[in-house]
């Protein structure tokens, strides 16, 4: 456990050097792939360690994005803007999680996939505050050069995804992680022994939502438009999930590097195939699942990951 | 009167979401599989309708014969060669599965037939039929009328074939069914055929009245989440139920706070019945 921590610690580290060797578009690849491990990692919190197949980080993230978007439209600087989703984001999804985790399996599914549907359509109709469907602009947030722009957001999401994975290694090591992993073998049992799952649940869910959110919203300073098709996408729920099931079920590092890597796949598609692009997605779903159920972890750390299989 | 029309129209909706729910609902309640692809075949299905009306001038109604079979060979093969393999495997296995699978032929239709919406228009249109100034349809009708006939159908096919009551010892213990001599994994690849072949002709029907797109499959799919959690998980009845609620829900909902709240308001009954009665209006362990 230790081990792989420290290794995802050296692998962040190596990606912050990422700015020495490339140029603007290294970077744009660089912060999407810090958004990317943000999600991945944080989706592991809910859905490897607790073991609830959560399809709601769409929902925080569009909901990170608007809450920092509107408030930059109304002249708040960037840093508490960000702040106020992290925290917004924190409370909304432990009372909605204290109500949606009392469902399980499929139902609790749904019940998160549709969340994304209820915010989506939320901004959608709130026209005076978030635009609706024409979408929202936000202002420039920086009159410096396109370089010192990129340096600044590749950074800045670095930052974040830092925060997200020290979070994650502490959670994993505390008690609550380990009453998250007591909630995921036996909740029955969890209960039996005093152990208050409804308070773990929604923490975790929280924990869960809140880095998303953040990233959501320097997602949306970063492209200076958001619309609700857009970051409400369910994209966004399930490419974290790919992500980790990549990496390995309910490991950190395995969630980053399965992000990593599914950056480097997508970017690929996309470039080349851009009419296929989703296809050519699916049939990496596909294959994954049927191939390699438990992971590129799997691969070499089998033994070491034997709590994954379990997921 | 336009109460009268709300509440007619209501009903004439509440048969097609049942009919687009159904399939959806045998799935999940016999195999235990949440099935994503089930908006992209019914989407495909109108492909299938609108192809045959543009090429060869054949009503869509003629179409459902032959989209019976093609599905059913479509939905088995997908659930014997691909799914067959994780369905033992956690909720999140199966899902991410079956959307994966979703993606490729959502992928296929855009790449094949175009993202633009298309309309299959009957010549010369059918009208419409009004009684006390109630207007409805006529092609409306027919297609409501064709769903509910499906609908009866597969009733009856759960309910007196020997596969049928196959279908439900499944459903209801599949230990026992093992027991009792059933071949569960030709019994789980059977009812998925059966759920592709009730999305496909859903699909055709849908093709008389709505435009096609492989854009609206999601919108498709929701349809079915909420009909099947508000009826009630895998019963005909059920499906039936939970169709006329959502419709009614959404016509009276958008007369009353404006259509562009109708999707949130049918959401947020979704996630209320989800908490507070999961089993749906009609639900029961059983299936019939």
């Amino acid at each position: 456990m230790k081990r792989a921590n420290l290794a995802l610690l050296i692998v962040l580290a190596c990606v912050a050097a990422l700015p020495l060797v490339g140029g603007a578009y290294a970077l744009r690849l660089g912060t999407m792939a810090c958004m990317y491990a943000i999600l991945a990692l944080s989706w592991n919190v809910v859905g490897g360690l607790a073991g609830y197949p959560s399809f709601a980080t769409a929902a925080f993230f569009g909901f990170g994005a608007y809450v920092t978007g509107v408030l930059l439209n109304a002249g708040v600087p960037l840093t508490p803007s960000i702040l106020a989703a992290f925290i917004g984001s924190f409370v909304l999804a432990g009372l909605l999680g204290a109500v949606l985790l009392r469902l399980r399996g499929h139902y609790f599914a749904i019940a998160s996939l549709s969340l994304v549907g209820v915010l989506r359509e939320l901004a959608n109709n709130a026209t005076d505050l978030t635009g609706g469907g024409m979408g929202l602009n936000i202002p420039l947030a920086s009159g410096s050069s396109i370089m010192a722009d990129a340096l600044f957001f590749f950074y800045g999401m670095w930052g974040l995804l830092l925060a997200t994975a020290l979070m994650v290694i502490i959670v994993s090591a505390s008690k609550l992680g380990f009453g998250l992993v007591c909630i995921r073998q036996n909740e029955t049992a969890a209960n039996m022994i005093g152990l208050n799952a409804t308070l773990y649940k929604s923490i975790a869910f929280g924990l869960s939502a809140c880095f998303v959110a953040a990233a959501g919203g320097l997602y949306a300073a970063w492209v200076h438009y958001i619309d609700p098709s857009d970051v409400f996408d369910i994209l966004y729920s399930v490419k974290p999930i790919v992500m980790t099931l990549m990496g390995g079920l309910g490991s950190p590092l395995g969630a980053a590097c399965g992000a990593f890597l599914y950056l480097v796949l997508e970017e690929v598609v996309w470039r080349n195939y851009i009419q296929i692009h989703s296809g050519v997605l699916g049939v990496l779903i596909v294959a994954l699942l049927l191939l390699l159920p438990h992971g590129l972890v799997s691969l070499r750390f089998r033994n070491f990951w034997r709590k994954a299989k379990h997921v | 009167m336009l109460a009268a029309q709300i509440i007619i129209n209501a009903l004439v909706l509440g048969c097609l979401y049942a009919c687009i729910a159904i399939g959806f609902s045998l799935v999940w309640g016999v195999l235990n599989v949440i099935n994503l692809i089930h908006g992209s075949i019914i989407v495909l299905g109108a492909y299938l309708a609108w192809g045959a009306y543009q090429s060869m001038a054949i009503s869509p109604w003629y179409v459902l014969p032959v989209a019976v079979p093609v599905f059913f060979v479509f939905g088995y093969l997908l659930q014997r060669l691909l799914l067959n393999r994780v369905l033992h495997a956690p909720v999140l296995v199966t899902l991410t599965l079956t959307f994966g699978l979703d993606l490729i032929l959502n992928n296929a239709m855009i790449y094949f037939f175009k993202a633009d919406y298309r309309k299959l228009t009957l010549k010369p249109p059918m009208g419409s039929v009004s009684l006390f100034h109630v207007v409805v349809p006529v092609d409306r009708l027919i297609a409501t009328v064709l769903a509910l006939a499906l609908t009866g159908l597969l009733y009856l096919l759960l309910r007196h074939s020997r596969i049928g009551r196959a279908i439900v010892a499944v459903r209801l213990d599949r230990d026992a069914a093992i027991l009792m001599g059933v071949d569960v994994r030709s019994i789980y690849a059977i009812a998925f055929g059966i759920g592709a072949a009730l999305a496909g002709c859903a699909g055709v029907l849908m093709a008389l009245i709505f435009p096609i797109s492989a854009l609206t499959s999601s919108s498709y799919l929701d349809k079915a989440f909420v009909v099947c959690v508000l009826g009630g998980l895998g019963s005909v009845s059920g499906a039936l139920a939970g169709g006329l609620l959502l419709a009614l829900v959404e016509g009276i909902g958008s007369a009353a706070i404006g259509p562009a709240y109708a999707t949130t308001l049918s959401f947020a009954l979704l996630i209320v019945f989800l908490l507070f009665r999961p089993q749906g209006l009609l639900g029961r362990k059983g299936f019939e």
